[in-house]
């Protein structure tokens, strides 16, 4: 009696290890969907095999194997090849890790194929989806995918003049005396907010102004009371905002309160907190043609251009958006990270998806543009 | 026993009777222990009377008798002034304030009423001057910030005593925030009039302005920041474009600018 649970749990585990063995592909049953796996077939004799061949070798960073997989009708070289995959000049790119893919053929016949394929990343900001569409042909009897021309940014030499400002914080000693060297932290208002029910669970978000003439390091936590007045959850905005906020500026929040329904909430307590920061003025970020489109895909997206305007780079750009409906209240606040640097003086398009459920609503928006730059404390 | 004492000043208590006792000192953050001869006065050290506030004198031999008296802050000799806030808007009532407090040099807070003299400067120009005397050992003003930016200075005397703090008088919200463009080979460049708030006082550098460009195909915004007091942007726009501008709560003019020729 005393070996039965020992030996039952030595079954179960061999049952379980037997099916992890059997990998993704055998678990998925989605019928049109190959998961991305390390399985590697030297002859590609169907699309599918070809695009996960190339994904598998992008995966491990093969790139001499990757190379050979694509069609010579390509008019990219390895070079702009590798640098498309692993990223440049410190953007998120070069921070991430290609974790999978989902593909799904689109169109195939005989001789051509186009693949849409969905790309997992594994960033330092949390994991990240890419869509892209492959284009596929027949060589003989082997399948190989056509790569489009990747464009690679060149800035070309100049001098660009910069007045330059930032902001330091000199701190007192302790020995100042009592009341002598005090600095007030910045002045920061909540001048929006709107709490709604999300697929999700429960989501806070609005607007928030520094209404002071120093650069404030903002963070909004809200918290859900019930009926009882007792606090249900506190969350903070996290990622979800520009945290440095410079005089004047107004950024979106979003605090996100997964698996809560507001209909068990009576009151949301809203706190701003703000202190002082160093912060620089530069670089500026234009936010260009901002249009809301639907995507291949049927969802709607804002897209955009990032156009830096300042003589460094721009390593990692974080694109937020409120959008308002015709009362201009704001109805959601999404976001996203540019994977690739902003070169001086160059632009890069970026897309952020507003739910379904909310798109019809959006009548205007507001974006932000926050930005990390290597070669900044 | 003595009424009332100084602090730091010696005293006195008188005993009478024969004989040995042990007298008992009990007070804020003292506790002493020390034998006497009954019908001797009893001196206290001033060192051991530092701290103002009630004491207990203890005469124990072969019963214990027992008074109390208190100890009251010296002359002052530090005056704490604590100044807020740190930066303020021009133009804005009731929004500096300053409280002071007495202290003597034990650190004791002096509360028997003493008349404490603020004065509000800007550079040479006297704006404020209030005399104050002390409640319970504090004595406050509060006044509203002046008309010009810049610095503040804010004294607070007390005879010979004297603190200052500094206050910082920063522009208000933008006022009349008007924008000019033209168009460039690559798109618009629009700039800002030197950004002023109502009073006058140029906004300082670093200010967000925020530009918007809205055409037929799109719209475009540049958060840009004033320097040297004026901000400027570049959009890429090439049909006709309508700019606003904005910063923080404040909206500006509207500016149309026509089509790429």
């Amino acid at each position: 009696m005393k070996f039965t649970l020992p030996i039952i749990l030595v079954v179960v585990t061999a049952v379980l290890i037997g099916l992890a063995l059997l990998g993704p592909e055998q678990t998925r049953n989605v019928v049109g969907i190959a998961a991305g796996s390390a399985v590697y077939t030297r002859k590609a004799t169907t699309p599918e095999q070809a695009l996960k061949n190339l994904l598998s070798d992008v995966q491990r960073r093969n790139w001499d194997r990757a190379i050979a997989e694509v069609s010579k009708g390509s008019i990219t070289d390895k070079q702009a090849f590798i640098q498309d995959w692993t990223g440049s000049n410190g953007s998120l790119r070069s921070f991430s890790a290609l974790e999978g893919f989902e593909s799904r053929p689109l169109h195939i016949t005989n001789d051509e194929a186009q693949m849409r394929v969905r790309l997992h990343w594994t960033t330092p900001v949390g994991p990240i989806e890419d869509v892209r569409d492959f284009h596929l042909v027949r060589e003989g009897d082997v399948w190989k995918t056509v790569l489009p021309k990747v464009e690679i940014p060149n800035v070309p030499a100049r001098v660009i003049p910069v007045t330059f400002l930032r902001w330091d914080l000199v701190t007192g000693g302790a020995s100042d005396e009592w009341g002598a060297k005090n600095v007030d932290a910045p002045h920061v208002r909540i001048i929006s907010m709107n709490a709604v029910d999300s697929a999700e669970g429960a989501v806070v978000m609005g607007e928030v102004v520094n209404e002071d003439t120093v650069p404030a390091f903002v963070n909004v936590n809200a918290t859900l009371v019930d009926g009882a007045g007792s606090a249900i959850d506190d969350e903070t905005s996290f990622d979800k905002i520009d945290h440095v906020l410079l005089p004047k500026q107004v950024s979106p929040y979003r605090i996100d309160f997964p698996n809560f329904n507001l209909k068990n909430v009576k009151n949301v307590r809203m706190d701003v907190k703000a202190s002082l920061v160093p912060a620089s003025a530069d670089p500026v970020i234009g936010v260009m043609n901002q249009k809301i489109e639907s995507d291949s895909q049927g969802k709607s997206v804002l897209h955009g251009d990032l156009f830096n305007q300042s003589g460094q780079t721009v390593n990692i750009s974080h694109v937020i958006v409120s959008f308002y409906d015709n009362n201009a209240k704001v109805v959601w606040v999404a976001d996203g990270y540019e994977d690739h640097a902003l070169l001086p003086q160059s632009s890069a398009p970026f897309a952020v998806e507003i739910p379904k459920s909310i798109a019809p609503k959006v009548q205007s928006f507001h974006v932000v543009v926050d930005q990390y730059s290597l070669n900044k404390s | 026993m003595p009424a009332s004492v100084t602090a730091g000043d010696e005293a006195t208590i008188s005993t009478s009777g024969s004989g040995k006792a042990t007298f008992y000192l009990l007070g804020p953050g003292v506790s002493r222990r020390s034998d006497v001869n009954l019908g001797e006065e009893i001196r206290i050290q001033g060192q051991d009377l530092r701290n103002a506030g009630d004491y207990l004198a203890l005469v124990c031999s072969d019963s214990c008798h027992s008074g109390t008296f208190y100890v009251v802050a010296a002359k002052p000799a530090k005056l704490t002034f604590l100044v807020h806030p740190s930066r303020v808007p021009v133009g804005l009532s009731d929004a500096v304030s300053g409280v002071a407090f007495p202290f003597d040099q034990f650190n004791n807070l002096v509360l028997t009423p003493k008349t404490i003299s603020f004065q509000l400067a800007a550079g040479d120009k006297p704006l404020f001057s209030r005399a104050v005397a002390t409640q319970n050992g504090v004595a406050w003003f509060r006044t509203a910030s002046g008309k010009s930016a810049g610095l503040l200075q804010v004294n607070a005397s007390l005879d010979d005593l004297s603190a200052k703090r500094a206050v910082q008088q920063v522009a208000s919200d933008p006022c009349n925030l008007r924008i000019t463009g033209q168009r460039i080979p690559i798109g618009i460049v629009v700039q800002t009039e030197p950004v002023h708030d109502c009073a006058g006082n140029v906004v300082p550098d670093g200010t967000i302005v925020t530009f918007s460009a809205t055409e037929a195909n799109g719209k475009s915004t540049v958060d840009a920041p004033v320097k040297q007091g004026v901000a400027r942007a570049q959009i890429e726009a090439s049909g006709a474009t309508v700019v606003s501008v904005a910063s923080g709560v404040v909206m500006g003019n509207e500016l149309r600018i026509g089509a790429k020729p």
